[in-house]
């Protein structure tokens, strides 16, 4: 198998604002995103020669195909490609952009994600039984939330490791604290304030044992890159970042039908991470990695996802999350803008945005959260449910 | 000859005491106070979910492919033109090679298909069949009809050999005595005035079907074991059975204070409690009522069981009380609620030719089982999920619904709409292999623990209001 390794380069990216944009349709947060990435690549539009272009929920306003993105930015008759691969649908755009480029097909390619959430009436996420999941599963697979799914999975991870609910729900807590600590720094998240771990604790419960601010926010965003093949990027600007993996699995169905699976841990990370790190030449990710953006559509998929990445030992993330590890002054920062938590999870958008961090942090932009001398930063999305699911995998550096 | 080979009853887990629904109530018509309590369909029941669940029991260790009928009483089917048996057929997942039949409009219409059922076997035009009776009746708040109606169902396996009862005959009346009435544009019965229905329905009809049945097959009133019979008006039922000369042991209690009125259920449930009590060769009378009356007179065999724990009695005693008036009336849909803009509102979309393709893992929960590996799954696979098998194509059909399996993991989620939150659903592993999520239904989340045991209930999953469509699938329940 082939690897990506150092092969392409992004050279540009922009990121709205994310947060409840009454103003903003998908086309005018595609205009925010969109001129911030070409300034910063220093490129005129009319040079980008391909696109691909991430969003989950088309349904909700924006459509399918590629058109929404050529006509809003007016392309030049380029070929724009729309994906979806649920929560991963940005970080797949970006891969097609960099497989296109890394071909050798074309000189550049602009990757883009963007999610209009805001527009549905309702909190949470679209009812997954109006489109997201297929009409046959619908009309037997119970009426499962995006909460629910992964409160499963804490209700799994405390009884497979002998947590008792406060225990556990503490653990937690002190996820969704230092995402909000980290957050309250970055001016483009949407929530921005400090919450202490004891609000967290006694916040209302959506799904049990889950929480109020064990869950993301639910918002709109968009996020672009621009990238090209490695040998050029040193012509467009002295600091581009350079991909080193860009792994994708999808489920079995085993999680599902099969005994096997534990719903303690993602079996699908495990193994996209496994990969991502082979094909970057990582040896330790614990002591490798610098930082990373992990999916924390709520407080237990981070905690497991450090796990799945190898951060911490199966089953002791606890003890690193006590030992403050994953904090901005800690070992291995994670979250450093302060995540899905904080930014809220415009589907599309996120992969591209979690990309946004790791690229400044390189680039030393991150004034009060820059993180000291990172190497290598890791993104990682979780679309769908623990069981059932799309994982990406993706590592960057200098 | 023919005879029952199995029952089995379905009652439904909630209950209402009478003074919960007094008191919300009883301003209106303060003369309606009845005393004691009645079982309330859960929001995801109705009376074709009941009669399935009461036909899992009936049919428990019994091999589905030797049935060759299906019969369903109610007066309250959810669907007016669609067959309810044939779905219950399905979700019972017998052969297609049957007959099936509704027997509908009055609440003697379960007694009637008993009969036909007997009427069949004994003319050898089937070796069994099996007759769920039904009812989930609405009535208008503050009515007489509120407090006297329960929900529940019961379903009889009818066949010629291994009977535990015989059928011995019956005898019955038909009369058009509109005591209560629902034309095709009403959704709440209509009443005529109590002591005319009381003295000239209730006090002649179920006499005259059992003193004729009796006076047919020269049956003296002291060789009768019991008499099941129904009554709306529990002071007034224990006088029938006196007006015939039965003593009070001999009357099947009614079951008004702990379940109510139960329609087309009620006999039938009725004669499920007596023959928990049967012994050998003991007379067993059930009488209904409804547009007149059917009595069919059965006996006891050496086959009845020892066991004398009771079908009936455990139904009973598994319950939850509900204590709020306005969840009772926003189970049955009697008032209409806020669902939330959006997600309450959506459902999915059930196409009919879907629907019929995958009708055996929609309503009857088969999977498939691998021939090669053993591994049951569900959905039905073409390709073996475990991983170190793959075996393609080598699968035959694997019936989920009458397994029981243990919890694997759950949560209770505020934010799915449900009619009583939080939505529970969780992983079951099954006995034997299988897992797949489910709803969980008839428990509280406090209840539930990692690794307790669950049996599977055939449930409504969702009512399309768009398309005038119930949707049908399985949940789990504590065992």
């Amino acid at each position: 198998m082939g690897s990506i390794k150092d092969k392409v380069a992004i050279i540009g990216m922009g990121c709205t604002r994310f947060g409840e944009r009454w103003d903003m349709g998908y086309s005018d947060l595609m205009v925010e995103a969109f001129l911030e990435c070409v300034e910063d690549a220093g490129m005129e539009p009319k040079d980008i020669q391909a696109a691909w272009l991430g969003t989950q929920f088309t349904e909700v306003n924006q459509g399918v195909s590629g058109l929404p993105l050529a006509e809003t930015l007016h392309l030049p008759y380029i070929p724009v490609t729309h994906v979806e691969n649920m929560c991963a649908s940005g970080s797949e755009a970006l891969r097609g952009a960099c497989y296109a480029v890394a071909a050798g097909i074309y000189d550049n390619a602009l990757a883009f994600g963007v999610e209009k959430l805001k527009d549905i009436g309702y909190g949470g996420l679209p009812d997954f039984s109006l489109g997201a999941a297929g009409k046959y599963e619908g009309l037997f697979t119970p009426n499962v939330t995006a909460p629910g799914a992964f409160a499963m999975m804490a209700t799994s991870y405390f009884a497979k490791y002998g947590l008792s609910p406060d225990e556990g729900k503490m653990m937690l807590a002190k996820v969704s604290s230092k995402s909000h600590h980290n957050g309250s720094m970055c001016e483009k998240a949407h929530l921005r304030r400090e919450v202490p771990v004891e609000a967290i604790v006694k916040a209302p419960i959506v799904a049990w044992p889950l929480g109020l601010y064990d869950c993301c926010g639910v918002s709109d965003g968009a996020a672009a890159a621009i990238v090209v093949r490695a040998e050029d990027a040193k012509k467009f600007r002295n600091d581009p970042v350079y991909v080193k993996a860009l792994q994708i699995a999808d489920s079995t169905g085993e999680e599902l039908m099969y005994t096997d699976y534990d719903y303690a841990h993602v079996e699908t990370t495990t193994r996209a991470a496994a990969k991502a790190y082979q094909e970057a030449g990582i040896k330790n990710p614990r002591e490798e990695i610098s930082m990373a953006e992990v999916h924390d559509c709520f407080s237990i998929t981070e905690a497991v996802t450090m796990e799945d990445l190898q951060f911490s030992p199966r089953g002791k993330v606890k003890e690193d999350i006590d030992a403050g590890r994953f904090n901005l002054d800690g070992a291995q920062p994670i979250q450093t803008d302060g995540g899905l938590k904080c930014f809220g999870h415009p589907i599309g958008a996120s992969g591209i945005r979690m990309m946004y961090e790791e690229y400044k942090q390189l680039q030393g932009k991150c004034g009060p959260r820059q993180v000291k001398n990172p190497k290598f930063g890791m993104t990682h999305n979780l679309g769908g449910f623990p069981p059932h699911c799309v994982i990406s995998a993706f590592i960057v550096g200098l | 000859m023919a005879g029952i080979i199995s029952y089995g009853v379905h009652i439904p887990w909630h209950r209402i005491n009478r003074m919960v629904i007094y008191s919300a109530m009883g301003f209106l018509n303060p003369a309606t106070f009845t005393g004691g309590e009645k079982a309330v369909a859960n929001y995801d029941e109705d009376s074709v979910t009941m009669a399935v669940n009461a036909g899992m029991e009936c049919l428990n260790g019994i091999d589905r492919n030797t049935i060759d009928g299906v019969y369903f009483a109610s007066v309250t089917m959810p669907f007016k033109e669609r067959q309810n048996a044939a779905i219950i057929a399905t979700a019972l997942d017998l052969r297609s090679d049957i007959k099936t039949a509704d027997f509908a409009s009055c609440t003697k219409s379960g007694t009637t298909a008993l009969l036909a059922a007997c009427d069949a076997i004994k003319a050898g035009s089937a070796k069994s069949i099996l007759v769920c009776a039904s009812d989930c009746r609405l009535a208008l708040p503050g009515s007489l009809q509120e407090e006297y109606f329960g929900d529940g169902a019961a379903a009889f396996l009818i066949g010629e050999n291994d009977v535990i009862a015989d059928f011995q005959g019956s005898h019955s009346v038909s009369y058009d005595f509109r005591d209560t009435w629902r034309a095709d544009f009403d959704k709440f019965n209509r009443q005529w005035e109590d002591r005319w229905i009381r003295d000239e329905g209730y006090g002649k009809f179920i006499p005259e079907a059992i003193s004729g049945l009796a006076k047919k097959y020269n049956l003296d009133p002291k060789d009768v074991a019991k008499a099941a019979y129904p009554c709306l008006y529990a002071a007034t039922h224990p006088r029938i059975g006196k007006s015939l000369g039965l003593e009070p042991t001999q009357v099947q209690e009614h079951l008004f204070a702990t379940v109510g009125n139960t329609g087309n259920a009620d006999s039938l449930i009725l004669l499920a409690a007596a023959l928990d009590d049967a012994n050998p060769k003991d007379n067993v009378v059930v009488a209904s009522w409804g547009s007149g009356s059917d009595a069919l007179l059965f006996q006891a065999t050496e086959k009845i069981s020892a066991d004398k724990t009771g079908k009936v009695k455990k139904a009973l005693e598994s319950k939850k009380m509900l204590d709020n008036y306005a969840k009772y009336l926003t189970f049955r849909n009697i008032m209409e609620v806020d669902k939330g803009m959006g997600r309450g509102e959506s459902v999915p979309w059930e196409m009919a030719s879907l629907s019929w393709r995958y009708r055996r893992t929609l309503l009857g929960l088969v999977g498939s089982k691998c021939k090669k590996c053993g591994t049951p799954q569900f959905p039905a696979q073409h390709i073996c999920v475990n991983p170190s098998c793959k075996a393609v194509d080598e699968m035959e059909p694997y019936r989920f619904s009458d397994k029981e399996g243990h919890l694997f993991t759950y949560t209770g989620d505020n934010l799915a709409f449900t009619y009583n939150p939080p939505a529970i659903y969780g992983m079951v592993d099954f006995e034997g292999g299988g897992r797949s999520w489910f709803d969980l239904t008839d428990c509280d989340l406090d209840a539930l623990k990692v690794g307790i045991p669950v049996g599977m209930s055939f449930r409504r999953k969702y009512i399309d209001e768009k398309r005038g469509n119930y949707g049908y699938f399985w949940k789990a329940v504590p065992v």
